[in-house]
C-alpha cells in the first residue's frame, strides 16, 4: 500500500484537519514535571502535584479562551489530573471542542561520537502507551526532536536519526488513533544568518518528508511543528516581513500540501515575538496551501505564570492575561493581529534559554 | 537548498565523509576554524530560471512536445509514407512550429538537437518563430534509454556526460528550459536500484541544467504496461517522487526553478478495469498533493499513450478546482496525432493539419482552465495510442 491505512484513517483526517481550523491553534501545556519545575521555581511555587494540577486548571478554565484552541498537548500527569470540582480535564477540554493530546517522547539523549548532538527515546512500547493514551480521551500525540546549528553541525547522522525516530513514532501513533505532530527543532542558538538557518531547516524538512514517506505514514493525518525560520540567537534580529518569507519559502520546499498544517513552535521567542512572526507569516501573499498557526508552550503561558504567582487571588489577573495571548495568537493565524496596545508584564520578555533542555 | 543569489554556506553538510571521529574534540588533530565551503546556488540564473518556468506554467497553456529522436520522428513519418530524410523532418516540424497563433495556447516547445538549429524554408531560424510566438524554446538533453545492468530487464537513462557545455551551448542557442526522459517499469518491479537510478540521474541532470541557465523538466515515466490496478500506481508513484525530491534537495536544485513531467496516475494499460477522468483525477491529485512541495510552479503532464481526447478529459478533470501548482499538458503523441494524419505528408494540407494542432492545442488549453468540454471530438481523437513496450 502507499501509505498506512487503518481502522483511524479518517478519524486521523478529520482531527488533523480541525486542529488546523483557521483562527485556533495549540496551547502546549506538556511540560515534564522537572520542567514545569524550573517555571514554578521561577514565580515561587512549590513544584507538588496540587500546584501542577492548580495551574492548568487555572488555564483550561479560561472564561473564552478555549474557542481560540484547537488542541491542548498535555503531559502523561496532566491526562489523568481533573478540576478541582472533580471533572476530568480530558472531558473539559472536549466539551469545548478542544482535542487532548499527549506527549510521548522520553527525552533526548547525546549522540556518541557528535559534538553535542541528540537523538529522541521513547519508541519501545509505544503503541501499547499510545493506545492506553487514545483510551484515556488523547487524540493527538508529540514527539520532539532536537538539532542544533553548528560549525558541522547538524551533521548527516543527527539529521538521519532524528528523522527516522519521528516517523517510527508518527507511524505508531497512526496505528493507534493519534494524529502525530512531527516536531523537528532546529535551536535558535548560534551566531548564524537567517539564510543558514533556512539552508538547514530545508535539509532537515526535507529528510523528515523522506523518512515519513519511506514509513508509509498518511500525511493527511499528520501536522508538523517546526521552528520558525530567524537568525540566530547571537545575531541580529530581522523584521517580521522577513521572517514570514524565509519561513513560508522553507515550507514551500518541503512540505507537501496533503499536510493540513503547521503548528509553529516558538521555541524562546517573546510571548509578543512570537505572535507578531505569526501574525506576519499569514499577511503573506503567496502559495501557502496549509494552515500555519501556533503551538506555543512558554509563549502562550509566561504572563500568565507571572501574574499568577502561585496565589489564587491572582486568578482572575492571570486568567486576564492567558485570554490576551490566545486571542491575539488567534488573530494572528488569520493575520488580522493588529499589535498590543499594552503589554502585560512578561508579553516582550525574552524567553530564550541557550541550549535548552526541557 | 537556500535562497538563489546568496552565496549558501555548505557548513551542514560536513563535506568530509569520516571526518568527525571519537578524536574530533582533540585539539591536534582537528582543522582550523570552522570549516564553510561556499556553493553558489543556482549563481547567474536564478532570476531567469524562476521567471521562465512562471512563463511556461502560464494559465490556459502547456507544453508542445516535438523531440522525437531521428528514429522516432521516422515511425511518425512512415506512418503516413514518409522517408526519413532530414528535409521531411524539417518540413514536419515547419508545419508545427509556424502555425498562427499557436502562442495563445502554447507556452513552451521541446525540440530535438537537429531542430534547435533548423530554419524554416524561408531561412528563418525555428527557435525564433517561437520567441515571436511567446513560446519557450526547450531541449531534450538525454541520451536516450539503455539496460540497466543487476536489474530486472530495466532500463536507465545515460546523458549526464559533457551534459554541461552541451547545455550551455544549448542556451546560447536560444533553448531556455530542458527535458530529461527516464523511465520505471511496474511490471518489472520496479526494483529499487531502477528507481535510485532514475530519481538520481534525474537530480543530476536537474543541478546541472540550472547551473547552465536551464530550467529543467524532471520525468520519470512510469510507464502505463501492465495489468496492475490504480492503487498499485499510487504506491509506485508515490515512492519514485518520493526519491527525486529527496535526490533533488540534495543536489540543491531551486525547486521555484524547475517543472515536472509525470505520469497520470492511472491503472496498467492492460488492467481489466478502466478508470474514468474523475478517478484518475483523484489519484493523480492525491499523489501530488503528497509528493510535490508547492514550491513547484507547474506540473505539465505527459500522456503516455492515451487517446488525444482521454489525455485532455483527465487533465480537464484535475483542474476542477484549485492547485497549488499549475497543472498542464506536454504532450506529443496527444497533440500530434491528428496533424500527421491531416497532412499526409502533402503541402495542400498543411493548413488543415495546422488547425487541427490549434484545435488540439485549444482543447488541452481549456482542461487547463478546467473548462473543457468533449461534445464534436472527432473518432481519432478518441483512439487510444498505446504500444505495448514502446521505446522511442
Amino acid at each position: 500500500m502507499s501509505c498506512f491505512t487503518g481502522k483511524y484513517t479518517d478519524e486521523l483526517i478529520a482531527n488533523a484537519a480541525y486542529i488546523g481550523t483557521p483562527g485556533k491553534g495549540i496551547l502546549a501545556a506538556d511540560e515534564s514535571t522537572g520542567t514545569i519545575g524550573k517555571r514554578f521555581s521561577s514565580i515561587n511555587v512549590e513544584n507538588v502535584e496540587t500546584n501542577r494540577r492548580a495551574f492548568r486548571e487555572l488555564l483550561f478554565t479560561t472564561p473564552g479562551a478555549l474557542k481560540y484552541l484547537s488542541g491542548v498537548i498535555l503531559f502523561e500527569e496532566t491526562l489523568y489530573q481533573k478540576t478541582a470540582d472533580g471533572k476530568p480535564f480530558v472531558e473539559l477540554l472536549k466539551e469545548n471542542g478542544v482535542l487532548p493530546g499527549i506527549k510521548v517522547d522520553k527525552g533526548v539523549v547525546e549522540l556518541a561520537g557528535t559534538d553535542g548532538e541528540t537523538t529522541t527515546q521513547g519508541l519501545d512500547g509505544l503503541l501499547l502507551r499510545c493506545q492506553k493514551y487514545y483510551e484515556a480521551g488523547a487524540r493527538f500525540a508529540k514527539w520532539r526532536a532536537v538539532l542544533k546549528i553548528g560549525p558541522n553541525e547538524p551533521s548527516q547522522l543527527s539529521i538521519n536519526e532524528n528523522a527516522n525516530g519521528l516517523a517510527r513514532y508518527a507511524i505508531i501513533c497512526q496505528e493507534a488513533g493519534l494524529v502525530p505532530i512531527v516536531e523537528p527543532e532546529i535551536l535558535v542558538d548560534g551566531a548564524h544568518d537567517i539564510a543558514k538557518c533556512a539552508n538547514v531547516t530545508e535539509r532537515v524538512l526535507a529528510a523528515c518528508y523522506k523518512a515519513l514517506n519511506d514509513h508509509h505514514v498518511l500525511l493527511e493525518g499528520t501536522l508538523l511543528k517546526p521552528n520558525m525560520v530567524t537568525p540566530g540567537s547571537e545575531s541580529p534580529k530581522v523584521a517580521p516581513e522577513v521572517v514570514a518569507e524565509y519561513t513560508v519559502r522553507a515550507l514551500q520546499r518541503t512540505m507537501p500540501a496533503a499536510v493540513p498544517a503547521v503548528v509553529f513552535l516558538s521555541g524562546g521567542q517573546s510571548e509578543e515575538e512570537a505572535t507578531i512572526n505569526l501574525n506576519a507569516i499569514n499577511k503573506l501573499k503567496t502559495k501557502k496551501p496549509w494552515t500555519l498557526t501556533f503551538s506555543f508552550g512558554r509563549a502562550l503561558q509566561q504572563s500568565t505564570l507571572k501574574a499568577w504567582a502561585g496565589k489564587e487571588e491572582n486568578l482572575q489577573k492571570a486568567q486576564a492575561a492567558f485570554l490576551t495571548r490566545c486571542k491575539a495568537n488567534s488573530e494572528a493565524t488569520l493575520g488580522t493581529y493588529q499589535g498590543a496596545g499594552s503589554l502585560s508584564e512578561g508579553a516582550s520578555e525574552s524567553l530564550h534559554v541557550k541550549d535548552y533542555k526541557y | 537548498m537556500a535562497c538563489s543569489s546568496l552565496v549558501k554556506l555548505n557548513a551542514s553538510t560536513s563535506p568530509w565523509i569520516g571526518h568527525q571521529s571519537f578524536n574530533q574534540r582533540s585539539r591536534s588533530c582537528r582543522q582550523a576554524a570552522p570549516r564553510r565551503v561556499a556553493v553558489v546556488r543556482a549563481g547567474a540564473y536564478s532570476d531567469e530560471l524562476v521567471k521562465t518556468a512562471k512563463t511556461i506554467a502560464s494559465p490556459g497553456r502547456g507544453i508542445l512536445a516535438i523531440d522525437e529522436s531521428n528514429a522516432t520522428c521516422g515511425k511518425r513519418l512512415s506512418s503516413i509514407g514518409l522517408d526519413n530524410t532530414e528535409v521531411n523532418r524539417q518540413a514536419y516540424r515547419q508545419l508545427l512550429l509556424t502555425t498562427p497563433g499557436l502562442g495563445q495556447y502554447i507556452s513552451g516547445a521541446i525540440l530535438f538537437e537537429e531542430t534547435l538549429y533548423q530554419s524554416t524554408t524561408d531561412g528563418k531560424k525555428f527557435v525564433d518563430c517561437l520567441r515571436e510566438e511567446n513560446i519557450v524554446p526547450g531541449i531534450k538533453v538525454d541520451k536516450g534509454l539503455v539496460p540497466l545492468p543487476g536489474s530486472n530487464n530495466e532500463s536507465w537513462c545515460q546523458g549526464l556526460d559533457g551534459l554541461a557545455s552541451r547545455s550551455a551551448e544549448y542556451y546560447k542557442q536560444g533553448a531556455r528550459f530542458a527535458k530529461w526522459r527516464t523511465v520505471v517499469s511496474i511490471p518489472c518491479g520496479p526494483s529499487a536500484l531502477a528507481v535510485k537510478e532514475a530519481a538520481w540521474g534525474l537530480a543530476r541532470y536537474a543541478g546541472i541544467s540550472q547551473d547552465n541557465g536551464l530550467v529543467p523538466i524532471v520525468e520519470p515515466e512510469i510507464l502505463l504496461d501492465g495489468d496492475h490496478p490504480i492503487e498499485r500506481t499510487l504506491e509506485v508513484a508515490e515512492r519514485v517522487w518520493s526519491e527525486v525530491f529527496y535526490y533533488l534537495a540534495e543536489n540543491n536544485v531551486m525547486f521555484e526553478g524547475i517543472l515536472l513531467k509525470p505520469s497520470m496516475v492511472t491503472p496498467g494499460a492492460e488492467h481489466k478495469e478502466r478508470a474514468s477522468p474523475d478517478t484518475i483525477a483523484k489519484y493523480t491529485l492525491t499523489m501530488l498533493n503528497r509528493r510535490v512541495p508547492p514550491a513547484v510552479p507547474g506540473i505539465m503532464f505527459l500522456s503516455g499513450g492515451q487517446s488525444e481526447m482521454e489525455a485532455t478529459l483527465n487533465l480537464n478533470a484535475m483542474n476542477q478546482s484549485p492547485n497549488p501548482w499549475h497543472v498542464s499538458f506536454s504532450y506529443a503523441r496527444a497533440l500530434q496525432n491528428s496533424v500527421l494524419k491531416t497532412w499526409q505528408g502533402r503541402p495542400e494540407n498543411i493548413e488543415a493539419a495546422q488547425k487541427a494542432l490549434l484545435s488540439r492545442a485549444k482543447a488541452n488549453s481549456l482542461a487547463q482552465l478546467g473548462r473543457y468540454s468533449a461534445d464534436g471530438e472527432s473518432d481519432d481523437a478518441k483512439k487510444g495510442m498505446f504500444v505495448k513496450g514502446y521505446t522511442y
